[in-house]
């Protein structure tokens, strides 16, 4: 990518992203009241989200070699088995990913 | 000084934030680093786009023939879930004047969950919920700049799998809300269905897509499958409510 590119690569997610995080207060003004759909799909929405991106981030595990699935599996699990055991949000989050840090070299 | 004195008083309890964003930001700049980035990069990411997940999903995309189609749909995929934290917002943020551009700008997902739990009383409401944005945000930028310098300093192989990090973010908040959602249901709260249909419908649509259409292009068909599952639902409930 050139400079321009990238730039370009900032402006448009910038945009988007603003323009994401504005639309609902550019909609409703004033006194406008969300139909109960949408109010029931955010309520929703989180924990879909949540999943869905949980999902996106272990989208380059293979099962042909063990390298393709050991790290990232075992990182993922450990780092749930951690939160539930301690429930700390930096700890489970720091040794999920020295783990997978380690796998990566080991497996 | 008003203002300083509201920081004050935001600041321990934005503390969670404080260190989740620092690490974050932290494993942000070094994964940028680790691709061949400055500090000035990462810096300008964090300070205008401001989304954690966002940024990481671009630092692949920087390193690619430009796609400006693909960045958009991929911002749109992956940040469409702030159309939410904003309709939560909507009465919170009414009458914040000129904070309001500001508060609505930062509405991170770490932002969000502060400031939906913690109302100002009493305090000037616009200028409570900004302190919280502006240390969220001043955070994530220092933890940017600190791993882009730190970074530099450390050879990048022994870097290599940092950016797990936001995986692991995701499977905490995951598992955060599974324990809530758990808990709720053995307390009777809510049924077993509300517990488990949002997040095994965004689980299992996404893995759907995933096996039907590889790594690329899958975000779109797991968004439709999800819309589609929740309007099902809707009208389903709804029949339901009317007989």
């Amino acid at each position: 990518m050139t400079t321009m590119q990238m730039l370009l690569t900032l402006l448009i997610s910038a945009g988007v992203t603003v323009l994401l995080r504005a639309l609902p207060f550019l909609i409703y003004r004033g006194s406008r009241k969300p139909p109960a759909f949408i109010t029931w799909l955010g309520a929703q929405l989180p924990r879909t989200v949540m999943a869905m991106l949980v999902v996106y981030c272990l989208k380059d595990v293979s099962f042909t070699t063990s390298a393709g699935w050991v790290p990232a599996l075992c990182a993922a699990a450990a780092t749930a088995a951690l939160h539930v055991w301690k429930r700390q949000t930096i700890l489970s989050i720091a040794g999920g990913t020295a783990l997978y840090m380690l796998l990566l070299r080991l497996v | 000084m008003p203002l300083l004195q509201t920081l004050k008083k935001v600041f321990p309890r934005t503390l969670p934030v404080l260190s989740g964003y620092l690490f974050l930001g932290i494993a942000y700049g070094i994964a940028m680093r680790a691709r061949g980035f400055g500090p000035v990069w990462p810096l300008m990411m964090s300070l205008f786009i401001y989304g954690g997940s966002m940024q990481f999903a671009l630092i692949d995309q920087l390193t690619r023939a430009f796609a400006p189609l693909t960045i958009l749909l991929l911002s749109v995929l992956i940040q469409a879930r702030h159309l939410f934290y904003g309709l939560s917002m909507l009465e919170a943020y009414r009458g914040t004047g000129k904070w309001k551009p500001y508060l609505v700008f930062s509405l991170t997902d770490e932002t969000y969950s502060l400031v939906v739990g913690m109302p100002p009383r009493g305090e000037n409401a616009g200028r409570w919920y900004a302190c919280v944005s502006l240390l969220d945000h001043v955070y994530w930028c220092t933890g940017t700049l600190l791993g882009s310098l730190l970074g530099s300093l450390l050879p990048t192989a022994y870097l290599a799998g940092i950016d797990f990090s936001m995986t692991a973010l995701f499977v905490v908040i995951c598992t955060e809300q599974s324990m809530d959602s758990f808990a709720k249901w053995k307390a009777g709260g809510i049924t077993a269905r509300e517990a488990l249909f949002a997040p095994l419908l965004g689980g299992l649509s996404t893995l759907f897509s995933l096996i039907a259409l590889g790594q690329s292009s899958f975000l779109l068909l797991a968004m439709a499958l999800i819309l589609t599952g929740f309007l099902t639902r809707w009208l389903t409930e709804e029949k339901e409510r009317r007989t």
